[in-house]
C-alpha cells in the first residue's frame, strides 16, 4: 500500500543541511583557538613550531587526493562503470586509512615527548602552549573520529554498489557521501595551516 | 461518556507489523508523533513531581524534607529533564511529527527513518539522563547549564548526563533537518508559502534554529566530557583555558534554544486563535516573518545571561540592545493574536481558554524578559527568584500553556474521542490559577533579594514562599485533572467527526484518526488559504 516515494534533490538537500550542523560543531573549536590565539600570540607560535610539518603535508595531500578519487567515483558511476567506481571507493578508502596511521605515528612521537593532554609536561611550558595542544589534539580528534565515520560510509555505499542496490540512475547516496568526505577534507584544509603552517 | 467503538482505527490498525514492534519500527509520522507523545508526558509527570518536591522544601526555612546536596541534584534533574526531554521536543516533536506533514499535504516527513533514527536518539538521551540519576557518583549537581569549573570538578555523574544531553541534541537536530527538507520538498500541490499554516512557519523557524545552533551545544557537551576524562584545563584560567568561553559557547545554543521552545508554541496559539474567534489570523505575513525574526534575533542576544559575569560594558550595552529587539516581534505577534481576537464570534472551548492563557502569561513573562534584559535592572534581579519565576512564565505560562492547548485541540482528531468540556474547563481554571499564584510569588520574593538555588533563605521570605508551594499545589491538582480527563477521553470519549472544531487547515479534511499515508489513493490540493472559514462547518460532537 506504500506509495513510492524518490525524492533525489530533497536528500541532497537534506544531507547540505546536516553538512551546516557539522560546520558549526566545529566552529566551537575554532572559536576557541580564535580567543586563545589573541591571548598568547607568542606562546601559540612557540607550540606550532613544535609540530612536525612534514607529518601535515603528507596529510593534506592524502586528504586532497581522496577528495578527487570519491569525485571520480561520482563521474564513474553515472557512466555505468561499476567496476571503475568500486576502485575509486577502495582507494579513498585505502588512503582515508594511510591519514589515521600517519596521524597515530604523529601523535605518537608527541606523546612519546610528553605532550599530551593534562601532562605534567605541557604543565611546564605555559598556559599558551597548553591551550594550543589541548586544541590541537582535541580538533584534530574530533576530525579523525570524522574520517572514522566518513571511511565507514564509503564502505558501506561501496557495498551496495557491489550488490547492485546503488547504481547509475540511483546514486544520491554515494553523491552524499561523497559531499561528507569533502567537508571532512574540507575542515582539514582550515586545521592543517592553522596549527602547522601560519604561525 | 459512551462505550461505542471507532468506526475506522485509521493509523492505529494499519501497518505493515503488527504488535509492539509495529510501533518500534514504524516510520509513519503519526506512530512516531505519539511515541514521542507519550514519552514526553511522562517526562513532565516525573519532573514535575521534583518540581513539587523542590516548592515543598522551600516552604519553610531550613531543611524540611531534603538536605542541601539532595536539592541541588533535584534542582538539576528537574531542569534537565524538563528543558532536554520535555519543552524542547515537546511540541516540535510530538505535534510537530503528527500535524506537519498533513497541514503540508503530505503522505510523510521527506525521511521517515531519519524521522525515527531521531525517536531512538531521543530514548537513548533519557535514559543515559535518567541512570546518571541512579549511578556513578550520585545524581548531577550542577544545574542544567553544567557550568565550568564545577561542572568539571564535581563528583556527581556529571559525564553520563551530559552525554544525555548530547543525545538529546542530536535527535532535536536531525528532526529539525527533516522538518526543513519537508517543508521545502513536500508541500502538496496549491500549497504555495503563503498559505502554509502560521504552526507550519514556527516550526519551519524553529527547525532551522535546531540545525544553526544545536551543534554548538553538541561540542560545549562534549568538551566536558573530554575536560572530565583527560583534565586539559580547557576551561582552567590557570593552564591557557577560559570558563567564560564556557558560558559563551552554552549560550550560544541555549539561548536560541529557548526560542527551539516557545516558537511552536506561538504556532499553536496561531492555529487555535482564529479557529475559535472565526476570523482569519491578522497579518499573516507579519506573523510569519516575525517568527522567522524571532529566530534570526534570538540568535544574537546570548551574552545577556552573562551581565554578571565580568564582560565588558560595551558588550553588555550591545546585548542589551539585541535584545530589546527580540521584544520587537514578539510584541508583533500578542498584538496579532489580539487584533484576531477584536469582533471575532469567540468560542471559549477548552484549547482556546488555554491560548487565552497563553498570551496573558507570556505577556508578564515577556516584560519580565525586558526587566532582566536591561542591565540595570539585571545587576539586581541577576541569580534571583526573580530570573526563576520569569522563565516559569515564559516556558510554563508559555509553552506549557501551548502544549496543553495542542493537547486539547488535536488529541480529538488523533484518537477520535472527544473529552468531557466541563471538567477540562476546571482543570484549565486550577491551573491557570495555581500556575499564576506560584510564579508571581517567586518573583516578587526574588524582587526582594532571594537568591536561586538556595534551599535555605532568610525568615522574612517565608511568607511569600508559603504562598508559592501552595501555589503549586493548586498547579498540581489542576495538572492531575486535566490529564485525567484527557486519558479518559482518548479512552471511553464521545466519536468525533473529521471537523469537530470548524477548522480549515488540511489536517481537518482527513478522518480522525487519519489513516496510514493520511490522504488516501489521490493526493490533495489546496485551493484557499489555512484561515479561509467560508463554508467550514464543525461536526457536531
Amino acid at each position: 500500500m506504500s506509495i513510492e516515494h524518490r525524492d533525489d534533490t530533497g536528500a541532497r538537500f537534506g544531507m547540505w543541511l546536516f553538512l551546516y550542523t557539522e560546520v558549526i560543531l566545529f566552529s566551537g573549536l575554532f572559536i576557541l583557538y580564535a580567543v586563545a590565539l589573541a591571548k598568547y600570540p607568542d606562546q601559540f607560535a612557540e607550540a606550532s613550531h613544535k609540530l612536525n610539518i612534514y607529518f601535515g603535508t603528507i596529510n593534506t595531500i592524502v586528504l586532497l587526493t581522496s577528495s578527487l578519487t570519491i569525485a571520480l567515483a561520482i563521474t564513474a558511476i553515472q557512466r555505468n562503470k561499476i567496476k571503475q567506481t568500486l576502485t575509486l571507493c577502495i582507494i579513498t578508502i585505502v588512503l582515508a586509512v594511510v591519514f589515521l596511521i600517519n596521524k597515530y605515528f604523529e601523535w605518537a612521537a608527541e606523546i612519546g615527548h610528553g605532550i599530551y593532554p593534562g601532562s605534567d609536561y605541557l604543565a611546564e611550558l605555559g598556559p599558551g602552549i597548553t591551550a594550543f595542544f589541548n586544541l590541537y589534539y582535541f580538533t584534530a580528534g574530533l576530525h579523525g573520529v570524522h574520517i572514522l565515520i566518513g571511511g565507514t560510509l564509503i564502505a558501506v555505499v561501496a557495498a551496495m554498489i557491489a550488490k547492485g542496490k546503488v547504481t547509475s540512475d540511483r546514486y544520491t547516496l554515494l553523491e552524499n557521501s561523497a559531499l561528507y568526505w569533502h567537508l571532512v577534507d574540507l575542515v582539514w584544509i582550515f586545521l592543517f595551516p592553522l596549527y602547522y603552517l601560519i604561525l | 461518556m459512551t462505550n461505542t467503538t471507532l468506526k475506522s482505527t485509521g493509523f492505529y490498525s494499519e501497518s505493515p507489523r503488527s504488535g509492539i514492534l509495529g510501533w518500534l519500527l514504524s516510520t509513519d509520522h503519526k506512530r512516531i508523533g505519539i511515541l514521542y507523545l507519550g514519552c514526553i508526558v511522562a517526562m513532565f509527570l516525573v519532573a514535575m513531581c521534583l518540581g513539587l518536591a523542590l516548592r515543598l522544601e522551600l516552604i519553610a526555612p531550613g531543611p524540611t524534607i531534603m538536605g542541601p546536596q539532595t536539592y541541588n541534584a533535584t534542582f538539576t534533574v528537574h531542569g534537565i529533564i524538563m528543558i532536554f526531554l520535555f519543552i524542547i521536543p515537546s511540541i516540535p516533536a510530538a505535534f510537530g511529527n503528527l500535524v506537519l506533514p498533513i497541514q503540508l499535504g503530505a503522505r510523510d516527513v521527506s525521511f521517515p527513518k531519519l524521522n525515527l533514527v531521531s525517536w531512538y536518539c531521543y530514548i537513548i538521551g533519557a535514559i543515559l539522563a535518567i541512570s546518571a540519576v541512579f549511578s556513578g557518583g550520585g545524581a548531577p549537581d550542577t544545574g542544567w547549564t553544567f557550568y565550568v569549573p564545577f561542572s568539571t570538578q564535581t563528583t556527581t555523574n556529571v559525564n553520563l548526563a551530559v552525554t544525555g544531553a548530547l543525545m538529546l541534541g542530536f535527535s532535536s537536530m536531525l528532526t529539525g533537518i527533516n522538518f526543513v527538507t519537508t517543508i521545502h520538498r513536500l508541500r502538496a500541490e496549491g500549497m504555495g508559502w503563503g498559505r502554509l499554516p502560521m504552526f507550519v512557519w514556527t516550526l519551519y523557524s524553529t527547525a532551522w534554529i535546531q540545525i544553526l545552533a544545536t551543534p554548538m551545544l553538541g561540542i560545549t557537551l562534549i568538551l566536558i566530557v573530554l575536560e572530565r576524562v583527560f583534565g586539559a584545563g580547557l576551561f582552567d584560567a590557570a593552564r591557557g583555558g577560559d570558563p567564560i568561553l564556557y558560558q559563551h559557547l552554552f549560550w550560544i545554543y541555549s539561548h536560541p534554544a529557548v526560542y527551539i521552545m516557545i516558537l511552536p508554541g506561538m504556532g499553536v496559539i496561531s492555529e487555535i486563535i482564529p479557529t475559535f474567534s472565526r476570523k482569519p489570523l491578522f497579518g499573516y505575513w507579519a506573523m510569519a516573518v516575525s517568527s522567522l525574526t524571532i529566530a534570526f534575533a534570538g540568535s544574537l542576544v546570548w551574552a545577556h545571561h552573562m551581565y554578571a559575569s565580568g564582560m565588558s560594558d560595551f558588550a553588555i550595552l550591545i546585548f542589551s540592545f539585541l535584545t530589546f529587539i527580540v521584544a520587537i516581534p514578539s510584541a508583533i505577534k500578542i498584538f496579532n493574536w489580539v487584533s484576531t481576537l477584536y469582533k471575532g464570534s469567540i468560542q471559549l472551548a477548552p484549547p482556546m481558554l488555554h491560548s487565552l492563557a497563553f498570551i496573558f502569561n507570556f505577556a508578564i513573562g515577556g516584560l519580565g524578559g525586558l526587566a532582566l534584559g536591561a542591565a540595570a535592572s539585571d545587576i539586581h534581579l541577576h541569580d534571583t527568584t526573580f530570573v526563576v519565576g520569569h522563565f516559569h512564565y515564559t516556558m510554563f505560562g508559555g509553552t506549557g500553556f501551548a502544549f496543553f492547548a495542542a493537547l486539547h485541540y488535536w488529541l480529538p482528531k488523533f484518537t477520535g474521542r472527544m473529552y468531557n468540556h466541563k471538567i477540562a474547563v476546571i482543570s484549565w481554571a486550577l491551573v491557570f490559577v495555581g500556575f499564576n499564584v506560584t510564579y508571581m510569588a517567586m518573583q516578587a520574593v526574588g524582587v526582594q533579594g532571594m537568591p536561586r538555588r538556595y534551599y535555605d533563605y532568610l525568615p522574612e521570605f517565608q511568607t511569600l514562599n508559603v504562598v508559592s508551594t501552595v501555589g503549586s499545589w493548586v498547579l498540581a491538582v489542576g495538572l492531575i485533572i486535566m490529564f485525567v480527563n484527557l486519558w479518559n477521553g482518548i479512552r471511553r470519549g464521545g466519536l468525533v467527526g473529521q471537523n469537530p472544531w470548524g477548522s480549515a487547515t488540511l489536517e481537518w479534511t482527513v478522518p480522525s484518526p487519519p489513516p496510514m499515508e493520511n490522504f488516501g489513493e489521490e493526493d490533495p490540493i489546496v485551493t484557499k488559504g489555512p484561515y479561509n472559514y467560508k463554508g467550514v462547518v464543525a461536526d457536531e460532537y
